[in-house]
């Protein structure tokens, strides 16, 4: 389960906004690769307030242990792996 | 991981907006290996949910959302289909489905049927009696 | 062990629980709700007893047995795995089973990755195909800490994994609900389909157990 040299990389934004959303907190500001994007789906941080939800893109992304939770991961290789909604995920430029 | 610029950022506090159903690596004792078959009310509960979700009266989101607002005390008081019968009431408040006026009268006519369960229950007791 | 009792136990409910009394409690605030809310919702044309019968039976005919049925098959049938591994909720449908409309994904243990799912977030739960979730899977110290220790969690479970194992944990976050494809035990050439769905535990399809072994 080697990371692929040439995955696409992706940041979560590391907003803060109060109310609904289902970006865990422990995943804000993390780097992760793409695992697989699994289409549209209605976005919750509208309809959870009963109002017309527009169609956002749903990405699995999988993330080091390591780059979650640093030094203090139990093991830096472990993978944790998220649904994340588009619109809180950027582009990270390669490095290597 | 070589990026300069993906050191690792501390995560947010509830200081800094942390809501309290995130719990993700949060800090906890053991897991406690306990489980429980569920009443006829839960299940009851759980039912409707599927029931009025699946008909548009709300989403899983206005449940969730509801759930999350009902704060952190709820989660450590109330059980978790308590908690559920609260989210689904609230979500169909607002949908318009019933009043406050008519589910306060009812909850005082269901109450003065009988001090448990089964007899409060009873004049009804064909509904949804699996 | 005690909190992995197999399903088809006798002293369990069908939804693979133990029971416990119902009735006879003292009416609480919140049960004098849901009888309260219940009769508003069939005064009001939104639902009939009938069809909440009906929803309670469809639940209740749902537990991990038909979870490690599908496993079995995937055990036994490498074309099936494909389709699993493709399309979980087209598989589980192929099998008869009424899931709704569960977005299931599949995820396969090898001698290399083991599985592990969470909702860290609220409970969510392949329900529509495996039943109700256990309490633990609910509580903050489980939802809290398998993301960060997952190995130290799974030693609770008494799950000790090779050094060499890495460990995927699944977050069910949003859409998609999870079910773990343990692997097949040793010793198990030869049995039939029925016979290894037998040895496949509710938690080893979350994860936090391991298949039984054979006698």
């Amino acid at each position: 389960m080697k990371l692929r040299a040439m995955a696409e990389r992706v940041r979560v934004a590391r907003w803060m906004p109060p109310g609904h959303v289902r970006t865990p907190a422990y995943l804000r500001g993390r780097v992760g690769e793409v695992e697989r994007r699994l289409g549209t789906f209605p976005n919750p941080e509208q309809a959870a307030y009963g109002l017309p939800a527009e169609p956002r893109e749903l990405v699995r992304v999988r993330f080091r242990a390591a780059d979650i939770w640093g030094a203090e991961a139990e093991r830096p290789d472990d993978l944790i792996e998220a649904e994340i909604y588009g619109h809180w995920l950027e582009p990270v430029a390669h490095q290597d | 991981m070589q990026d300069d610029d993906a050191k690792i950022l501390p995560i947010p506090t509830r200081a800094e907006g942390r809501r309290w159903h995130d719990m993700g690596g949060e800090d906890a004792g053991p897991v406690e290996l306990c489980e429980h078959d569920y009443a006829l009310w839960e299940k009851r509960v759980d039912a409707l949910m599927v029931i009025c979700s699946s008909k548009g009266h709300f989403t899983v989101d206005g449940l969730r959302r509801a759930l999350e607002d009902m704060g952190e005390e709820a989660f450590e008081t109330m059980s978790y289909y308590e908690r559920w019968v609260a989210a689904i009431n609230q979500n169909l408040v607002e949908a318009g489905v019933y009043t406050l006026e008519e589910l306060g009268r009812r909850m005082e006519e269901v109450r003065a049927r009988g001090a448990t369960y089964g007899e409060a229950a009873a004049p009804h007791e064909a509904a949804g009696d699996g | 062990m005690a909190h992995d009792a197999p399903f088809a136990h006798s002293g369990m409910s069908p939804s693979g629980h133990p029971y416990r009394p119902d009735n006879d409690e003292p009416l609480t605030y919140w049960q004098c709700m849901e009888i309260a809310m219940r009769e508003l919702l069939i005064e009001k044309g939104v639902t009939t007893p009938e069809e909440i019968a009906r929803q309670i039976e469809a639940m209740d005919a749902r537990s991990p047995a038909n979870g490690a049925a599908l496993v079995a098959r995937v055990w036994t049938d490498p074309a099936f795995r494909e389709r699993v591994l493709a399309d979980a909720s087209d598989a589980a449908r192929e099998m008869g089973f009424d899931i709704g409309p569960l977005r299931l994904i599949a995820v396969e243990n090898t001698d290399e990755v083991h599985n592990v799912i969470v909702c860290t977030l609220c409970s969510c739960y392949p329900r529509n195909l495996l039943g109700l979730p256990p309490d633990w899977y609910k509580s903050r110290a489980y939802r809290s800490r398998v993301v960060r220790e997952p190995r130290a969690v799974l030693r609770e479970f008494g799950v000790e994994l090779p050094e060499h194992v890495t460990i995927r944990v699944h977050d069910s976050t949003a859409e998609m609900r999870y079910i773990v494809i343990p692997r097949r035990p040793e010793g198990t050439e030869g049995m039939s389909e029925g016979e290894l769905a037998a040895l496949v535990t509710r938690d080893s399809m979350i994860g936090t157990g391991l298949p039984r072994r054979p006698e």
